[in-house]
């Protein structure tokens, strides 16, 4: 292998927690992106301006928020813990739900942006043939906006295996649990001598970046020839 | 057996407001200039708008009813809908989209899914993608899709106005066809003429969000206010008749219509089966002594009932009998003919200016 033992594992963990990170956010990702978009209720700026906080919000300081709340002591962390022994501080479960709150935007704007392509003909079409609301989402208005999850959870998964600022300040920098590519980097960089290792692990995050993009585009032009557009 | 509708729709400016029956089986075109409401008033049966107030009911289950705060939704009023773009799902293919239907499909079996698919000639087409289909296959599929729900009523909004003249020959005769065999009652909504005359059986006139009239074909080409509609060269009657036979030559079918005998140039009917005849006044002569020595096939002895006057010429209303006509000539004709209410006339037709079109006789007399 033409990885150091701490280079695959950082990348091994990237992939771990980015996976995990879209995997949790991708059905309340659906179920906001379709809130904001076929609804209208009180509260619903609210709502949407709390979905793109993290992007105007320095990283640090989500994570900072995070601590506040999932910390062990913190409203939502201190019941996990007593209830049901979930453990999210310094963990790499900490580090994916990190990496889900920071990519959770870009995520809802890909499939907001599907969402409203999908024809309302078509799910009022789905009524006439007797498909109640549920059946209707399921059937026809979800494989429609298809192209827009897969965009929006492949560009969530890339921007999951480059969050620095979230993770670190709310799971910190551990070898083996929370050290993802980007830490790595950043040690590596504050280590002396370490400007070899930190121009791989760079190196390395460029080729997952651009393989994510890559294979986004790939997914994306395929379900559009599925689908006939 | 019926649909009854009775509504009002306010949006905007626009306000609907109709009452009409429909006995069922039957196709009861709704009719009318764009804007009139008729999509309007087919969304509300279909119940994807609700009516401000009002009732639909159909065979006696009420569908909507404003005072008894009852509302089906769409996909509990056991109806197909075939919109004016088939609106076919991308994401599956032909096969998909039937199936779609059938398994969703909850009222008692209309009909299988074998015999929508030769009814509908699908079955070429099942495995392909919905774009790669033609206007035509695409609203064939809807058809089809819209049937496999085993609906108690079929709802279309103008299934043909998207297709240019052949598509929508090449469509006609399946709608034909799904009237005289299936028996199931339609409502169809179109602002064409020639599309009511080859399948309605009953036609409510739209116009400005009001019934201006309703009843059977026949009598409503008779009704003035078809003609501020459809304009004045369609203006005519519309008899329903049975053909008798060919004529000696062989070449004309003879076909009763009232008292009297029409020869349509269009043989290949069978002898029996209920055929409507158009019989436009522009195409009428008239005559106050029995004809000799004329080329016209036709004619066609009657009392004159009425003259209106009707852009700019007369236009007269003519009993043969159980039905009447109608015929337009000008006004100096009417003054030189000396034409009072009252007295006899005969109207002459060309036998190639007759169009008929073949109706199961079930259709024709429900």
């Amino acid at each position: 292998m033409w990885l150091t033992a701490d280079e695959s594992e950082a990348v091994r963990l990237s992939l771990a927690v980015a996976t995990r990170s879209v995997l949790w956010s991708l059905a309340p990702a659906i179920g906001v992106a379709w809130l904001l978009t076929r609804r209208r209720f009180p509260g619903w700026t609210l709502l949407d301006a709390l979905v793109h906080l993290p992007l105007v919000l320095p990283p640090v300081a989500v994570g900072y928020l995070l601590l506040l709340l999932f910390g062990s002591r913190g409203m939502i962390g201190a019941w996990l813990l007593r209830d049901f022994g979930i453990e999210l501080v310094f963990t790499r479960n900490g580090a994916a739900l990190a990496t889900a709150v920071m990519s959770f935007p870009l995520m809802i704007r890909a499939i907001r942006m599907s969402l409203e392509t999908v024809d309302r003909g078509l799910e009022q079409a789905a009524r006439t043939l007797g498909a109640g609301g549920l059946d209707r989402f399921f059937s026809i208005t979800l494989p429609l906006m298809l192209p827009g999850v897969l965009a929006g959870g492949i560009t969530a998964f890339a921007a999951a295996l480059g969050e620095f600022g979230a993770v670190i300040t709310f799971v910190s920098n551990i070898p083996g649990e929370t050290r993802t590519l980007p830490l790595a980097l950043y040690t590596a960089l504050q280590s002396p001598g370490g400007e070899h290792a930190a121009a791989r692990l760079a190196a390395l995050s460029l080729l997952l970046g651009l393989g994510g993009l890559l294979l986004s585009e790939w997914f994306a032009r395929r379900v559009r020839r599925l689908l006939g557009r | 057996m019926t649909l009854a509708v009775a509504a009002r729709k306010r949006r905007g400016d626009f306000c609907l407001d109709v009452a009409f029956e429909l006995p069922t089986p039957g196709v009861l075109a709704l009719f009318g200039r764009s804007g009139c409401g008729k999509s309007t008033l087919i969304n509300l049966i279909a119940g994807l708008l609700r009516p401000d107030t009002g009732r639909i009911c159909l065979d006696g289950a009420v569908l909507f009813d404003a005072e008894r705060r009852i509302d089906v939704p769409t996909e509990r009023r056991g109806l197909g809908y075939v919109f004016q773009e088939a609106r076919l799902f991308p994401h599956l293919r032909v096969a998909g989209n039937l199936r779609y239907a059938e398994k969703r499909a909850t009222g008692a079996r209309v009909v299988g899914r074998d015999a929508v698919i030769e009814l509908l000639d699908l079955g070429a087409l099942l495995p392909r993608r919905t774009h790669e289909l033609s206007g035509g296959e695409r609203q064939r599929v809807a058809i089809g899709r819209a049937l496999l729900t085993q609906p108690r009523l079929l709802l279309l909004d103008e299934p043909l106005a998207a297709l240019d003249a052949p598509r929508r020959d090449e469509v006609l005769p399946y709608l034909e066809t799904l009237r005289d065999q299936l028996g199931l009652p339609m409502v169809y909504v179109t602002h064409r003429f020639d599309e009511v005359l080859r399948l309605a059986t009953h036609l409510v006139v739209l116009g400005a969000g009001a019934v201006l009239a309703q009843g059977s074909l026949g009598a409503i080409s008779l009704h003035p206010e078809l003609r501020s509609i459809i304009g004045p060269d369609e203006v005519g009657a519309i008899l329903e008749g049975r053909v008798l036979g060919l004529d000696p030559s062989g070449a004309l079918t003879r076909v009763q219509v009232g008292r009297g005998e029409l020869k349509l140039q269009n043989p290949g009917f069978a002898v029996g089966s209920a055929l409507r005849v158009q019989l436009l006044a522009r195409d009428v002569i008239v005559s106050t002594r029995a004809p000799e020595s004329l080329s016209v096939r036709n004619s066609l002895e009657g009392t004159l009932l009425k003259i209106d006057d009707d852009a700019g010429s007369d236009l007269l209303t003519i009993d043969i009998g159980d039905t009447a006509i109608l015929a337009r000539i000008t006004k100096s004709a009417t003054r030189d003919l000396n034409l009072v209410t009252g007295m006899p006339v005969w109207a002459l037709v060309k036998s190639v200016s007759l169009r008929g079109h073949a109706f199961m006789a079930a259709s024709l007399s429900a």
